[in-house]
C-alpha cells in the first residue's frame, strides 16, 4: 500500500487508538508482508496529516517514543479545568539539576554539587528517577566509583522534545556578551566619529 | 481613572499612606523565609550582585562580602542553622576581599587568581539557573500538552486460537486407536454403532461440560470399531460446524467445544 489517501485514515486511526506515542516502524509492521508501505509512504503520509490538522485544536506531534495527536498549548487552561488537582509545580532546586543532568549529561553527584554550590537532595533524585527522566547510564571511573546520570526518552517526550538537540540553547555568558556589546558600542563610535 | 494608582495602602492616625514606608520594620521571621527562597550561596551571591544592577564580572568584592557577611551574622544571630556552603562561601570571599587588600606579591603569579574562581563559578551557576528556568517554560505533557487517544476497548485482548493442522488431528486419532487396541481383549461384542447416535452423544458431553479434552470422547470399551464410529462422528459434527476443535500450542490436548457464533 503506498497511495497516501488510502494510508491517511489508516494511520489516523492508529495513532488515536494505540495508547502510546507510535514510531513509524511499529506502524509499518502492523499492515501484512506483502502491501507494506515503505517509510517514507509512511512519512508523507505523516506530513500529510500534519497539515489536514493545521488550524484545528489537535496537532500530530513527534515525540522521543513516536508519533501521536496532542492538545495544543493553548487550551491547557481549559483540559485543567478538568480535573481538581493541579499539575505539580517543579522546585528551582528540581529543575536546576534536571537542566544540569540534561546539559551536561553524563554527569555525576558532585559535578553537579560543584555547579550549584549547594549538596543535591537525594529525594530530587529518587524523585527524577521514579518519573523516569533521568537514570544511571554508567560509573565513573573515580574514587567511589560515582553513578553517571543522563535524561531519558520519558524526559524527552515529557517536556514535547524530539531529541537533545532540540533542547533550547544555553543562555550565552555574560562576559562574552558584554564585551562584544562593548566592542559593538566602539565600532559604532567610530563610525560615528571618524 | 488616576486616583486609582494612588488609592491609600493604609490610615494610619488620620493619614493616608500611598506607599511602603523606606525604613519598613521586616519582622526576623522574614529572614528564614528569603534564605528558603535561594538555592544555595551561589544563589544569595547572584541576588546581591543583581540587587545592585551590576554585571557579574564588574561586581565590588569589598561590598558584596560587606553584604554577605552581615546577612550570615544576622541568621547567626537569629539561630538559623546554616548550611556549611553558606559559611564556606563566606571564608572564600573573606579571603579574596583580604587578597584585594594586601599588595600581591609577585611569586604567587602562579597560583590561580580566586576571584577569577569565584566568577567562573557565579557565571556556570547563573546560567544553569537560567536554563532551568527556560526548561519549566518549555510545553510539558500533562500540563500544557495531552496526548489524545480514542477509547478502543478490549478489542486488544482477544487472542486468535492457532490454526489446527490436520495432521495432528490425525495423530491424536491414531494415539486413540493405539490406546483402543491395548482394550481390545476386553472388547465386548460391538453393538451396531451409528454416527448419528455418537454424534448425540457427543453433542450431550459436550453441552454438559462446554469443554472437552478430544480423548474423552472416545469409549475405549467400545473397541476399534467405536473408536473410529466415535472419530466418523466428530469429522461430521466438525463439518457441520457444530463443534470446534482447539489447540492451544503444537502437541498440546485438543479441546472440543461448541462452535461459538
Amino acid at each position: 500500500m503506498s497511495e497516501t489517501d488510502e494510508l491517511k485514515p489508516i494511520v489516523e486511526t492508529l495513532l488515536f487508538a494505540s495508547g502510546e506515542p507510535l514510531t513509524l516502524e511499529r506502524i509499518r509492521q502492523l499492515f501484512p508482508q506483502d502491501d507494506m508501505p515503505t517509510l517514507a509512504h509512511l512519512h508523507k503520509t505523516i506530513k500529510a496529516l500534519q497539515h489536514d490538522y493545521s488550524g484545528r485544536p489537535l496537532e500530530l506531534k513527534e515525540l522521543a517514543t513516536g508519533f501521536c495527536f496532542q492538545t495544543k498549548t493553548a487550551y491547557a487552561a481549559w483540559i485543567a479545568k478538568l480535573w481538581e488537582e493541579k499539575p505539580p509545580r517543579f522546585s528551582r532546586a528540581l529543575l536546576e539539576t534536571l537542566a544540569l543532568i540534561a546539559y551536561r549529561q553524563p554527569i555525576t553527584r558532585a559535578e553537579i554539587e560543584d555547579i550549584r554550590g549547594v549538596a543535591v537532595s537525594p529525594t530530587i533524585v529518587k524523585n527524577l528517577l521514579e518519573r523516569e527522566w533521568i537514570h544511571i547510564i554508567g560509573h565513573k571511573e573515580l574514587p567511589g566509583r560515582p553513578a553517571l546520570f543522563a535524561t531519558t526518552k520519558r524526559f524527552l517526550e515529557h517536556f514535547n522534545l524530539k531529541d537533545l538537540t532540540e533542547l533550547p540553547a544555553l543562555p550565552q555568558i555574560e562576559q562574552n556578551s558584554a564585551q562584544t556589546e562593548q566592542k559593538e558600542e566602539k565600532v559604532e563610535e567610530i563610525a560615528k566619529n571618524p | 481613572m488616576t486616583e486609582q494608582t494612588t488609592l491609600p495602602l493604609a490610615k494610619i492616625q488620620g493619614q493616608f499612606l500611598t506607599a511602603f514606608p523606606q525604613d519598613l520594620y521586616v519582622p526576623p521571621d522574614a529572614l528564614e523565609i528569603i534564605l528558603e527562597e535561594f538555592e544555595g550561596p551561589l544563589d544569595l551571591l547572584l541576588y546581591l550582585i543583581r540587587k545592585q544592577n551590576l554585571n557579574i564580572i564588574e561586581f565590588s568584592v569589598a561590598e558584596i562580602t560587606r553584604q554577605y557577611l552581615s546577612y550570615i551574622t544576622m541568621m547567626k544571630t537569629l539561630h538559623i542553622d546554616l548550611a556549611a556552603e553558606y559559611l564556606v562561601m563566606a571564608a572564600t570571599l573573606t579571603e579574596i576581599k583580604s587578597r584585594l587588600l594586601l599588595p600581591a606579591p609577585e611569586i604567587s603569579c602562579e597560583e590561580e587568581d580566586p576571584r577569577a574562581d569565584l566568577l567562573r563559578r557565579l557565571q556556570a551557576y547563573e546560567q544553569i539557573k537560567k536554563a532551568a528556568l527556560t526548561l519549566d517554560t518549555l510545553p510539558q505533557q500533562q500540563r500544557d500538552t495531552f496526548i489524545c487517544f480514542t477509547q478502543t476497548g478490549n478489542l486488544a485482548a482477544t487472542r486468535p486460537a492457532p490454526k489446527l493442522n490436520l495432521e495432528e488431528l490425525a495423530f491424536a486419532y491414531n494415539e486413540v486407536l493405539f490406546r483402543a487396541t491395548l482394550f481390545a481383549k476386553h472388547a465386548i461384542p460391538p453393538e451396531p454403532l451409528s454416527v448419528r447416535e455418537q454424534m448425540i452423544r457427543i453433542l450431550n458431553l459436550i453441552n454438559k461440560n462446554h469443554f472437552l479434552d478430544f480423548t474423552h470422547l472416545f469409549l475405549l470399551k467400545e473397541g476399534r470399531l467405536g473408536v473410529v464410529v466415535t472419530f466418523l462422528a466428530i469429522l461430521e459434527l466438525l463439518k457441520q460446524s457444530v463443534i470446534d476443535i482447539k489447540q492451544e500450542k503444537p502437541y498440546d490436548t485438543l479441546t472440543i467445544s461448541i462452535m461459538s457464533l
